[in-house]
């Protein structure tokens, strides 16, 4: 029964990311090579939305790394994404050149126009796309690794760690909207002009970063669902529910969250880097304490501590977002307010969770005596 | 007295939370090899006690060395626990969402790095292992079950196989029997009467049944302190253990 | 220069003390007013100005300041000079030496009498003198510390005689500053000059030591030395003031960061839940503050100076009740799971914000501040607005109402309780779930009342709350749960702590470092700075 249960969870994710490679070709396809007046042709915008969507789905299984398998619920996670972001954003702005509006070709137009002389050290390297690719993962990485270091060695925990990674990205927000960090102040990074000597603007390079938003996606499940199933991942879930257990076993709990919140917050800062050029912007805005507590609700209605669950929240949570705000923008904060507090009350393993009971129902109809054995207690994340 | 042969010394250990003395000048000592039975009303100390072998609370004064040398004031639980000293805790504490197995899995004795754990692939060994400990604690039958789903009586005995797993050099067992059949209690005598043989074993517990089954020396503590020591006839006929602890 | 300046002093003087003299000039007056239309550049209009000032007549202050302010024109068809009033495309003209009226004209048939800055200046400095003889004492005030910023030997028999005919002992002090001030750039000997220096040493202010400093850096010899030892002196007690400036600064944001924090401390401290919708709760008191003084200032507009004080239990009473709801409606059926009460709290949190912006409009609400909070006064060199000392006072008021109903009503005992050992609690027989409804309406309420105070210092907008809540969690974290004085040394240390480190990072940067310090405070005391101890605190 384990097996098959293994199997069909495994089945899952092999859909999953069969789903994400073929979309990662048919949705290019469909919007290069369809002509605009089929009824198959999939416009631009709606590209560069789906491209969207799949970053902050990235975003919302990083997540779930750290609070579905682990129970840190981090309010911060936001800032490792804009830290990806401006990482990309940094090197797109070395792509501009000379064709900013000052026509400098040594500095960025914000810095010709604060009269810098010079370009900072932090930003040397980064028109170099590797080092920019490098950063991308470093930067969220290492500030992941240096505040979790000082967060779970001395055993901050529950709504402690919460509020303190929402101090940190408040912190961050405050920074990034000074002029002289040298991030652009309150305007951020934007014009971008090209990534690796293709035009950002052109259909051709959206229906390429869309491609890539698919496969970086489909790794991430696929690097998620392997460390889940390993040893580590067992101990992580162990962590998450009775963590003085696995002191008293010889395990450090400390370094186990340590390598989740690390990990997860490179998986974000990659999502960040995917977003950036495809919106085209990347402003101290994304610091903002309520976007990270949004891609909480993400992956709270998808089904956290399920690999699928935060990727399906994203999607459908974001496309209600972009129906509301076109149809009916008054009532979309309603509704995310009831999402959150519908999620909690009544679905606390969201629609994954609601799809597996569904199933176990009919599964209970067919063979009642299996049904009933298969029967899973609630997960009980420690607080 | 001699800390050399001795596994477990406490030498008038205290700690206060708030100004309420849980431990009151405590001094205990273990033999290499010995279980011993403590036993004491409700607030003696006796978890806190055990807290403190453990690294879970700093005591505010006095001396915890285990095995001869090792001063455990000076480290955390995750360094006592690799030393050899298991735990099994009053409620019992195991993986719930977790199999049966796989509570075992990561309980047993190895290394405790992340990189290892991440690249972990089973082995012949740790699987004969586990299927030795399965048996021991009769929970073969349901090795890829939840934890969840055990009985209580179940949970205390696969605690019991996870310090089995740890292979400590030094078990604390806190109520093991609470909650158990008669028959599933002297199951339990019999079982930690066995790892008695190779281990040292500290047992807290109220079943006076329990105690006189295991017939080992007692410890009674009350208010921090220990009260009396001895067979548990001596112990028991002690005026002031009747007085606070028995009941006439 | 400097000798018709005295000159105008003299006589602005003499003219004060007999004021009998003043309006026997007035065709004298209007001859140099008629100068004044016929200028074709600046200096001509400055040496005017230094004219009329000159006939020391009452009436040049308001020629005068109508120059300065740009308010005085002339008439193209007949040259006359008049105050100008603009009234849409036509002024309302009226005499500049009486002020009567003189009827209106277009704007295409007067030129406004041109002035620059430098010419202002001149008006402000001769003004200054023209004003020691003014009948106001608070005029008489300001002309005596104009006329320390800029002392002038000349002025000195002015200033004598302005200090022997003085009254106000005040405006008598600051007039013998200002002479101190004109005595030391005087030719006077040493004796005066350390009398003028031990003066202004008293007075002991910025414009003091600019003085001071002046003449230390122009002096030689032991003078010069007073002068350093005055220097240094003022400038020790100056930063005396700038660091109780600071202090009162901090207590001030201290008391706004209690107010907000305080509700959330007693729920977290009791129920172990954050509530996220806190500050839509202080929200919520700055909105119903402001919908009472709308209905006041339609139906009872004598009593809006009473409007804080209607709008208090309003406040108390609506927020509570919204809380209540929270509680009853959501929060017990998650009890024992913080994390997730969280998210359902921020949910309401976002559906109250969205709710106002639709009632309200999202734009801010305008709440008026009753008479007695305007304005401030001086303490030594402290300037303290009156509302911000009632800030403090009520907030001070409220918290140890507070720590009175937590040590010394059953309610408080069982709060307590159940904060230090919930199941022991439950045991005893309290009734755990009506502790908690009450606290958290209790917390919520409180957060109505901190709205109400607030609304005073802040914009009232749907988006109010958001601006307190993360300095709220801080407090409450820095401070530990389980203990009001906690809360209260926490909101107190956090206020100073942002105000000390401000003059030296900037307000951003400062609020950055004050958030990077109680960041790695928590790592060293994870529950804050009076934190409850035990093994029921751990389980």
């Amino acid at each position: 029964m384990i097996a098959r249960r293994l199997f069909s969870s495994d089945r899952r994710i092999a859909v999953t990311i069969a789903t994400l490679l073929a979309a990662a070709v048919i949705v290019p396809v469909l919007n290069l090579a369809v002509p605009a007046e089929s009824a198959f042709h999939v416009p631009s915008y709606v590209v560069a939305l789906a491209g969207k969507y799949l970053c902050y789905a990235l975003l919302a299984l990083a997540l779930d790394l750290v609070w579905g398998y682990c129970g840190i619920l981090s309010l911060g996670h936001g800032a490792f994404f804009a830290l990806g972001g401006y990482a990309m954003g940094m090197y797109l702005m070395r792509q501009i050149g000379a064709r900013g509006v000052y026509g400098n070709p040594d500095l960025p137009d914000f810095m010709v126009f604060l009269n810098w002389k010079e370009l900072p050290w932090y930003w040397l390297g980064f028109d170099h796309f590797w080092f920019a690719a490098l950063m991308v993962m470093a930067v969220p990485g290492l500030l992941a690794f240096v505040f979790g270091w000082f967060a779970f060695r001395s055993r901050v925990t529950g709504v402690y760690l919460s509020i303190i990674t929402q101090a940190m990205t408040y912190a961050l927000l405050l920074a990034f909207f000074r002029n002289d960090m040298g991030f652009g102040g309150n305007n951020g990074l934007t014009d971008f002009k090209d990534i690796l000597g293709f035009s950002v603007q052109a259909s051709e390079t959206r229906s390429a970063l869309f491609a890539a938003s698919a496969v970086a996606l489909a790794l991430g499940v696929l690097v998620t669902w392997l460390v889940v199933g390993s040893k580590y991942g067992k101990l992580l879930m162990a962590v998450r529910d009775a963590e003085s257990r696995t002191r008293f076993l010889g395990w450090r709990a400390e370094n186990v969250k340590l390598f989740a919140f690390t990990l997860s917050a490179m998986m974000a800062g990659i999502a960040g880097a995917f977003y950036v050029p495809q919106v085209g912007i990347i402003n101290p805005g994304e610091f903002d304490p309520a976007n990270s507590i949004e891609v909480v609700i993400w992956t709270a209605v998808g089904g956290r501590g399920t690999i699928v669950g935060p990727i399906v929240g994203a999607i459908a949570v974001n496309a209600a977002k972009s129906w509301f705000t076109g149809a009916l923008p008054e009532l979309w904060l309603f509704a995310l307010g009831g999402l959150f507090i519908a999620s909690t009350l009544f679905l606390p393993r969201g629609i994954v969770g609601l799809w597996d009971r569904w199933q176990q129902m009919r599964a209970t109809r067919a063979v009642p005596a299996e049904g009933k054995a298969a029967a899973r207690t609630e997960p009980q994340p420690a607080e | 007295m001699s800390m050399s042969g001795t596994i477990l010394y406490l030498d008038g250990v205290s700690v206060a939370f708030d100004g309420f003395r849980a431990i009151n000048d405590l001094s205990l000592v273990l033999d290499r090899g010995e279980m011993r039975a403590i036993i004491g009303p409700n607030g003696a100390g006796k978890t806190t006690m055990m807290d403190i072998v453990t690294g879970k609370t700093r005591p505010d004064s006095g001396e915890v060395f285990f095995d001869g040398q090792i001063d455990l004031t000076r480290h955390d639980e995750a360094e006592i626990a690799m030393m050899g000293i298991g735990r099994k805790f009053q409620k019992p504490t195991v993986f719930e969402n977790h199999t049966v197995e796989d509570n075992l899995l990561l309980s047993l004795k190895g290394q405790r790095s992340i990189f290892p754990a991440l690249f972990y692939r089973s082995s012949a060994a740790d699987r004969r292992r586990i299927d030795d400990i399965l048996g021991v604690i009769r929970l073969g039958a349901r090795r890829n079950e939840p934890a969840a789903g055990l009985s209580h009586g179940q949970k205390q005995w696969l605690e019991i196989g996870m310090l089995l797993a740890q292979d400590p050099k030094l078990l604390l067992v806190d109520e093991p029997v609470a909650g158990m059949t008669d028959a599933e209690t002297f199951e339990t005598a019999r079982l930690l009467k066995d790892i008695a043989e190779t281990h040292s074993v500290i047992v807290v517990e109220h079943d006076m049944h329990f105690v006189r089954e295991l017939g080992v020396k007692v410890t009674c503590l009350h208010e921090g302190s220990v009260l009396s020591e001895g067979t548990l006839d001596f112990v028991s006929s002690d005026e002031r253990v009747v007085e606070v602890y028995l009941g006439r | 220069m400097q000798f018709v300046r005295g000159l105008v002093l003299a006589i602005a003087v003499i003219c004060a003390s007999l004021p009998s003299l003043a309006h026997a000039d007035e065709a004298g007056l209007r001859a140099l007013l008629t100068r004044l239309a016929t200028t074709t550049n600046f200096q001509e209009t400055e040496s005017v100005v230094r004219d009329l000032a000159a006939t020391g007549e009452p009436a040049v202050e308001r020629i005068l300041s109508a120059l300065a302010d740009g308010n005085l024109y002339v008439r193209k068809s007949d040259q006359g000079v008049f105050t100008g009033k603009e009234d849409g495309q036509t002024l309302s003209l009226s005499d500049p030496l009486d002020g009567t009226a003189a009827g209106t004209a277009a704007k295409a048939d007067i030129v406004k009498v041109k002035v620059n800055n430098a010419l202002r200046r001149t008006i402000r400095d001769v003004m200054g003198g023209l004003t020691l003889g003014s009948a106001d004492p608070t005029v008489r005030l300001s002309a005596a510390s104009t006329m320390l910023k800029r002392p002038d030997k000349t002025a000195l028999p002015a200033l004598d005689a302005a200090i022997a005919g003085e009254t106000d002992a005040t405006v008598k002090a600051a007039l013998a500053q200002a002479r101190a001030a004109a005595v030391l750039v005087s030719d006077l000997g040493e004796a005066e000059k350390r009398a003028a220096i031990a003066v202004l040493a008293n007075r002991g202010d910025s414009d003091a030591l600019a003085q001071l400093t002046a003449f230390q850096a122009a002096s030689t010899g032991a003078l010069a030395e007073t002068a350093a030892r005055s220097v240094a002196q003022i400038e020790t007690s100056m930063a005396a003031w700038q660091v109780a400036q600071n202090v009162w600064y901090g207590i001030s944001l201290g008391s706004v960061l209690l107010l907000a924090a305080i509700g959330l401390a007693i729920t977290f401290g009791v129920m172990g839940v954050i509530n996220m919708a806190h500050g839509e709760m202080v929200m919520l008191g700055a909105y119903t503050t402001f919908v009472v003084q709308q209905a006041i200032r339609a139906f009872a507009p004598d009593l809006f100076d009473w409007s804080l004080a209607i709008a208090l239990p309003a406040a108390f009473l609506v927020a509570g009740g919204v809380g209540l709801a929270i509680e009853r409606g959501m929060i017990r059926f998650l009890y024992g799971r913080p994390l997730e009460t969280l998210l359902a709290t921020w949910g309401v949190s976002l559906i109250l914000q969205q709710a106002v912006r639709t009632i309200f409009g999202p734009t801010n609400q305008e709440v008026g501040a009753p008479s007695w909070m305007a304005g401030a006064f001086q303490l030594g060199q402290l300037t303290i607005t009156w509302s911000r000392l009632w800030i403090v006072l009520f907030c001070l008021a409220v918290f140890l109402l507070l720590v009175f109903i937590m040590k010394r009503t059953s309610w408080g005992l069982r709060m307590r309780a159940v904060t230090q050992n919930r199941r022991m609690a439950a045991s005893m027989g309290i009734r755990t779930p009506w502790v908690d409804a009450f606290t958290f309406a209790l917390g919520s309420g409180i957060a109505g009342i901190a709205g109400v105070a607030l609304s005073q210092i802040d914009n009232v907008s749907p988006n109010f709350g958001q601006g307190y809540i993360i300095d709220s969690f801080m407090v409450v974290v820095f401070g530990g749960v389980g203990n009001l004085w906690g809360t209260f040394i926490g909101a107190m240390t956090l206020g100073v702590l942002n105000k000390f480190l401000e003059p030296y990072a900037g307000a951003v940067l400062g609020k950055i470092l004050v958030l990077v310090l109680i960041i790695l405070f928590i790592q060293k005391r994870p529950r804050g700075l009076f934190a409850l101890k035990g093994r029921a605190v751990e389980a």
